[in-house]
């Protein structure tokens, strides 16, 4: 057991992925110089230039030729620098990486891993900000993870470069830096288990990615007021862990999903609806959804804010559906 | 024509493979006409020499990335007709087992990834299997068919880029009908074209009659090899498409004339009276052009007679985790 950086687990996990095996590269813009953020820092000096490939700022070809290069054999991982580029890769991911396998009637396997590093940080606006999960969970295909702890972000990176899928692996930028406990001997966590990360009775709040902490945060407080919530973190959006949410809603009884992502069309419909329809029974109040409103992010501070989701908010919106 | 050198079996090899391509299309067309085809085919008729000239010059383990206008290109690269025709009719046995169709026409055991349904799409596709291909230090080469229209696509740039930055072993293959769909390509392209716009990146580049099945397969065969050795090249490669852009397309946009005119071009025929100044005998190309429309009728009948796959089969081959036919947890 050690402690690391979600940042530095993702590389640990990365570079532990391309010792275990050689049809295991990334490529993508910088990655010599190590990523835009640090993500691939020392890598070219340990696999050299062909495995940690410096590519041009193409990033339809970026992943373009992961798909060709996954068909083939290898592993690439992707690295899309901000998940506001990926955009640029649509038709690659959608129409070729998720298409490729069903298509050719199963003649194909695309094992690939997008990083895509997602999310609002301080004042970057709306082109560097973006959460865009809930798109990728609509194209049959992909596989969605969104890893919140540094543990995770090692073991679920792990786990979707060793997937014989696509995979859409988005980290989010404000957690890079977060330290946390990482075991040197990481135990494969399967893609798609939830994890419990508090327990509570009274309401159970659903959650993911750096939106996770402002719930668990939240939790605290409404400790306090004698409210015990539930606090799940879903660390991958395709496949969800539908059971463990309908467990815990048995129990509470009251569904809140928290996300950073536009509240229209956004994951928490899903996750709501789904409950609704399964578990309706047990719900003692409708289930809620508290996430972005409509507009693009912004760059000053004040009008950014609007769009942040807050551990206060979450309390606030807690006690009134609970009633408490 | 000098015959002295004229390898005649090569050739009458050819030949066939030409015949075998158009007999195919004209029985995709008909079972298109009857409504046994269900989606849009887009066949190759006078494009047949290009097909033929390229993919026979690849090995079985050489890679290929077709575009929707692919039939000719993966008979050629050795798929089966049976299962494409059965792929057409959206059958049991089809290629891609009924998932696909004509746009996305792939045979992997004949190293065949696939058309595209995508214009350009490919591009990148090609690049990455070619990037991996170094990577694995195999000794074989991608060639990657695009047609004209294809060029003004993103793709085109990025990839060739790639291509020539990485030194990878892919042999780019403009197949320039003169039409982007319906629109003539001319009207909607600035400057010189594929070749000064591969030149422009560093790539080797040049311009063949893509009708003369005998030119395409001499250059090919020595492109393969500058590949292998120096990276990067890109044959483009003229020819028409003598039907519409699909086979319901009555092509009423093109000047009167243009195409009757482009029939005495007409590639297939072109071989033949080559094969047959060379010696080749009336009856030996007869008994060549009857079995292949031989062949494609078996074909067609076999298809015709086939059954769907049963419904459930829509739910399988989607992803291993968060396989739509089971829950994950």
């Amino acid at each position: 057991m050690k402690t690391m950086s979600y940042l530095e687990a993702g590389r640990e996990g990365l570079a532990e992925m391309m010792r275990e095996d050689t049809s295991v590269w990334a490529l993508g813009e910088d990655l010599g110089r190590g990523g835009v953020f640090g993500q691939y820092h020392g890598l070219q000096d340990e696999f050299g230039k062909d495995r940690i490939a410096d590519t041009p700022i193409s990033e339809s070809c970026i992943l373009g030729s992961a798909v060709g290069a996954a068909m083939m054999g290898t592993r690439p991982v992707v690295e899309m620098r901000f998940a506001d580029f990926a955009l640029c890769a649509v038709d690659e991911l959608v129409n070729q990486a998720a298409k490729a396998r069903y298509m050719f009637g199963g003649q194909a396997r695309v094992p690939m891993v997008v990083r895509e590093p997602s999310g609002m940080w301080r004042s970057s606006a709306a082109q560097h900000s973006q959460s865009l999960e809930a798109w990728y969970t609509h194209i049959p295909g992909l596989v969605v993870v969104m890893p919140s702890t540094p543990a995770d972000n090692k073991t679920l990176l792990m786990e979707s470069i060793r997937c014989d899928d696509p995979v859409v692996y988005l980290e989010h930028k404000d957690l890079w830096a977060l330290e946390g406990p990482v075991d040197d001997d990481v135990a494969a966590l399967p893609i798609g288990k939830a994890r419990v990360a508090r327990s509570g009775s009274d309401i159970t709040l659903v959650s993911w990615s750096a939106m996770f902490h402002q719930a668990m945060q939240a939790a605290e407080t409404l400790a306090e007021k004698n409210v015990n919530a539930e606090v799940i973190d879903l660390r991958t959006l395709w496949p969800w862990d539908k059971q463990c949410v309908f467990e815990s809603v048995r129990k509470t009884g009251h569904l809140m999903v928290i996300h950073e992502a536009v509240q229209v069309s956004g994951f928490g419909a899903e996750i709501t609806s789904t409950v609704t329809e399964n578990v309706f029974r047990d719900l003692k109040s409708a289930p809620q959804r508290l996430a972005a409103p409509r507009i693009p992010i912004s760059y000053a501070p004040t009008m950014e804010n609007e769009v942040r989701i807050t551990a206060d908010q979450i309390v606030e919106a807690a006690l009134k559906q609970t009633g408490k | 024509m000098n015959t002295k050198n004229f390898d005649r079996s090569r050739y009458t090899h050819f030949y066939n493979q030409m015949c075998r391509i158009r007999e195919f299309e004209r029985a995709a067309i008909k079972a298109k006409d009857e409504n046994l085809v269900l989606g849009a085919i887009h066949p190759s008729i006078g494009q047949e020499a290009a097909a033929v000239g390229v993919c026979e010059n690849l090995n079985k383990d050489d890679i290929l990335l077709s575009t929707h206008r692919g039939h000719g290109h993966t008979l050629s690269k050795g798929a089966d007709p049976k299962a494409m025709m059965l792929e057409l009719l959206g059958k049991v046995g089809g290629n891609c087992a009924g998932k696909g169709g004509s746009m996305h026409i792939a045979d992997f055991g004949v190293g065949m990834l696939g058309a595209n349904g995508v214009v350009g799409a490919n591009i990148n596709i090609a690049v990455g299997a070619a990037h991996a291909i170094k990577l694995k230090g195999e000794d074989k080469i991608v060639a990657c068919i695009f047609g004209d229209g294809a060029i003004n696509r993103g793709p085109f740039l990025e990839g060739l880029n790639w291509a020539k930055v990485y030194n990878l072993p892919v042999l780019f293959v403009c197949e320039d009908n003169g039409y982007s769909a319906t629109t003539n390509t001319s009207e909607t392209t600035a400057g010189g074209g594929p070749v000064a716009r591969a030149q422009s990146l560093g790539l080797e580049a040049e311009t063949r009659d893509g009708n003369d099945v005998v030119g395409v397969d001499i250059v090919t065969k020595e492109l393969i090899q500058r590949v292998k050795e120096s990276g990067p090249h890109l044959l483009h490669l003229t020819t028409y498409r003598l039907g519409g852009h699909t086979s319901t397309d009555p092509a009423a946009y093109r000047p009167e004339g243009e195409a009757d005119g482009k029939w005495s071009e007409d590639p297939v025929a072109r071989c033949r009276l080559m094969l047959s100044e060379a010696g080749v005998s009336e009856d030996e190309l007869a008994e060549i052009e009857a079995a292949a429309a031989s062949e494609m009728n078996t074909v067609y009948e076999l298809a015709r007679d086939a059954t769907f796959p049963p419904a459930a089969d829509a739910y399988a081959d989607v992803q291993d985790i968060g396989d739509p036919r089971k829950e994950a947890f």
